[in-house]
């Protein structure tokens, strides 16, 4: 070999060698998560960091009823805020690089397509293999169903009914009855107005409990299946019946019903003013019921907070026994990640899951929880709702593409302060609807 | 060393590895997000050509207008700022400060090196309405103007990203103009004074011409920062309320990453650098006029 050659051999092997050296730096990320599917891997769980009690609720079952599938896969916790949580979970599934199981993010739209391309367990068959197809309870199921175009794929970590929560030493103090009806919600508005307090509490700031009074309204003005025509497109939601549904909660706004600056005001500051006796009203879900139990956050008293259904509309179609309801942010598992330690967690979880959240959090779940436990009266409240509750109806977004999400919730707080028209409000949703 | 340099194999081999770095880290994606905007979907659904629908979309959607138009106005509005206050700093520091500006130097370019989050969360905190009573608002309070709820309307929250902005980064541009004006010679100021020109008319006639290089480098560096603002608006407002103070750069991320649509987004993306491109060239061709007149 003449130098020349030798020269230009060293720089191709140089080459060659720098070249392979950028190639797998680039790769190696896949390499760790892709491989090993038949042995199991750690059983590992993407929660929403803004939601601490299913990781809480995980957490005690692999110490106590969930040894043996912990020891085979142990369960390891990571967190994405909920901002960003939709971004995240649409990055991971692009990649196939779903965890084992993780929330299922803000919009339902994200898991729909998710499950579209084939990445997620069959959770109603799974349960059925296992023999465990009555762990979802009957109206978690149906929720379900009429959220994921009759399909089970996701596991109900939570069973929300919503509703008003009231402070009743405030009601009394100012001669109020619970509203059971939408002008007497007015009327109670005014009232409490009046006296000084903010009448509702309400997280302008995330918008999403103010665009709820909108969707109840319609609710129970045009029907249980008023949202359900917007989604098929037999209706739209500039329609004058449609419109009047945002004109009362504007109004119920330019009353003085959300207080100053409502735009400013964040989900933990709304609740916050509810539980030491700031706010008479609190459109909120029985989620909160953590907190209302919980008497470091709750100086008001547990005994002291009543629940209502969402008002009546007088000449409405739909009435006030159709509770709101919804499974919160609910888990869905990962089909290359379904490996015999995720079977054995899944069989654990539809035994413990229920009765673990809701006698250590109180938190009412979608799961079969047949418990001796004594519960808090305000729980006991709740699951009595539930099973009074023939039909349960969705939220005003639960049928919306993500970005007639975001419209409706960031322009919620200018449609109560009267900065946006009711009209352009709706328009602006109905766009995003196409 | 002139015999390696000289030696093109040695040439490919010393750049070759960044150049690859580079092609594979920045190059593709671009090209990759150019080819996206004749599609449309997203990494879960996949992507279907869609022709040239997405720019028929850009051209007839009001959300691009009204974005283009608030990155517009915030660009021409901060750009106007940043410089004014920077410049009126570094002529505080050249002649009026002189020698003792050191200390305020770096205390004015402080907020430059902290986190932009943190900034934001402090400026929430100062103009805040509810649930306390902010600083700001206090102070409109106490001398009976009122208080003003910021972040409720697009306008005066236009105004408080303003405000954040100029904090943030006066104080770098403070440093590089003060750079160019410490280049001046003595002697010139010397004989402008001893011809009578003094305070204004000696910044008028003297100061600005010979720093004017540095000054248009200056609007360069803060037209193409301020047009792809994101991060400040994005922790400070999330372009709230509705949509009023979204910039383009917010738009398409939202389209892409919350809405899943990764050829819009792309589409918006394209647009938002030819928006760079055409400003940054109207820039250098005026900028290289006014340099050889001076």
């Amino acid at each position: 070999m003449n130098p020349a050659m030798q020269r230009r051999a060293t720089m191709v092997a140089a080459s060659v060698a720098a070249l392979a050296l950028t190639v797998t730096a680039c790769s190696s990320g896949n390499d760790s998560s892709d491989g090993g599917s038949a042995s199991s891997e750690s059983f590992e769980y993407l929660s929403l960091a803004e939601n601490t009690a299913v990781k809480d609720t995980l957490t005690a079952l692999s110490k106590d009823l969930c040894r043996a599938p912990q020891s085979e896969a142990p369960l390891e916790v990571t967190t994405q805020p909920q901002a960003s949580f939709d971004q995240q979970l649409q990055l991971l599934a692009g990649q196939g690089a779903l965890p084992s199981v993780f929330a299922t993010g803000n919009s339902p739209e994200v898991i729909k397509d998710v499950h579209g391309s084939g990445q997620l367990v069959d959770i109603d068959a799974e349960l059925e293999k296992l023999g465990k197809s009555d762990a979802i309870i009957p109206a978690a199921r149906s929720t379900i169903e009429a959220l994921y175009d009759g399909e089970v794929y996701v596991l109900p970590t939570e069973f929300n009914v919503e509703g008003l929560w009231y402070n009743k030493a405030l009601f009394e103090e100012n001669g109020i009855d619970a509203p059971t009806t939408w002008d007497e919600l007015d009327a109670a508005t005014a009232t409490l107005a009046k006296a000084g307090v903010t009448p509702m509490a309400a997280a302008g700031k995330d918008g999403w409990p103010l665009t709820r009074l909108v969707g109840n309204y319609l609710y129970r003005s045009l029907g249980p299946d008023a949202l359900q025509k917007v989604a098929d497109g037999e209706a739209k939601l500039t329609d004058p019946e449609y419109v009047e549904a945002a004109a009362q909660v504007a109004a119920l706004g330019k009353a003085g019903a959300f207080g100053d600056s409502v735009g400013s005001i964040d989900y933990t500051t709304a609740m916050n003013q509810f539980l030491t006796g700031k706010a008479g009203m609190y459109y909120m879900g029985s989620w909160a019921l953590a907190n209302f139990n919980d008497p470091s956050q709750n100086t008001v008293g547990a005994e002291n907070i009543g629940f209502v259904p969402f008002p009546a509309v007088e000449g409405g179609a739909g009435d006030s026994t159709q509770l709101a309801a919804n499974i919160g942010v609910p888990l869905a598992m990962s089909q290359d990640r379904f490996d015999d330690g995720a079977k054995a967690w899944l069989d654990c979880m539809a035994d413990g899951f229920g009765p673990q959240s809701l006698t250590a959090q109180g938190v009412v779940t979608g799961f079969a929880a047949e418990t001796d436990a004594d519960l808090p009266p305000l729980t006991t409240t709740v699951l009595d709702q539930i099973d009074a509750a023939d039909q349960t109806v969705l939220w005003f977004e639960a049928l919306f593409n993500p970005k007639a999400t975001t419209t409706a919730t960031s322009n919620a707080q200018l449609l109560v302060t009267g900065r946006m028209s009711p009209e352009d409000f709706m328009a602006a949703v109905q766009a995003d609807l196409g | 060393m002139r015999h390696v340099l000289g030696d093109r194999r040695a040439i490919a081999l010393l750049l070759g590895p960044a150049l690859v770095v580079y092609t594979l880290v920045m190059l593709v994606p671009v090209v990759w997000s150019l080819g996206y905007t004749f599609f449309e979907g997203n990494t879960i659904t996949g992507f279907e050509p869609v022709g040239l629908d997405n720019f028929a979309r850009l051209a007839a959607d009001p959300a691009v207008r009204e974005a283009l138009w608030f990155t517009a106005r915030f660009a021409v509005v901060l750009t106007i700022v940043q410089v004014v206050v920077g410049y009126l700093l570094a002529l505080l520091y050249v002649f009026v400060l002189r020698r003792a500006s050191g200390v305020v130097r770096t205390l004015v370019f402080f907020p430059v090196v902290l986190p932009t989050v943190a900034v934001a969360l402090l400026f929430q905190q100062l103009f805040e309405s509810a649930p306390r009573t902010g600083p700001v608002n206090a102070l409109l309070e106490a001398v009976g103007i009122g208080g003003v709820d910021w972040f409720a309307s697009g306008s005066t929250a236009f105004w408080v990203i303003i405000a954040m902005e100029t904090w943030r980064s006066m104080g770098f541009y403070a440093v590089l103009l003060y750079a160019g004006l410490v280049d001046i010679p003595e002697e010139t100021l010397e004989s402008a004074r001893l011809d009578g020109a003094s305070g204004p008319r000696l910044v008028r006639h003297i100061v600005l011409p010979l720093s004017l290089p540095v000054l248009l480098s200056s609007v360069i560096f803060s037209i193409n920062g301020t047009l792809k603002v994101f991060d400040s608006v994005l922790a400070l407002t999330n372009g709230g309320p509705g949509s009023q103070t979204t910039p383009l750069t917010l738009y398409m991320y939202q389209t892409s990453f919350t809405y899943g649509e990764y050829g819009f987004g792309s589409s918006i993306a394209l647009l938002l650098t030819m928006l760079c491109l055409v400003v940054t060239l109207f820039i250098f061709r005026s900028s290289r006029r006014d340099l050889t007149k001076a």
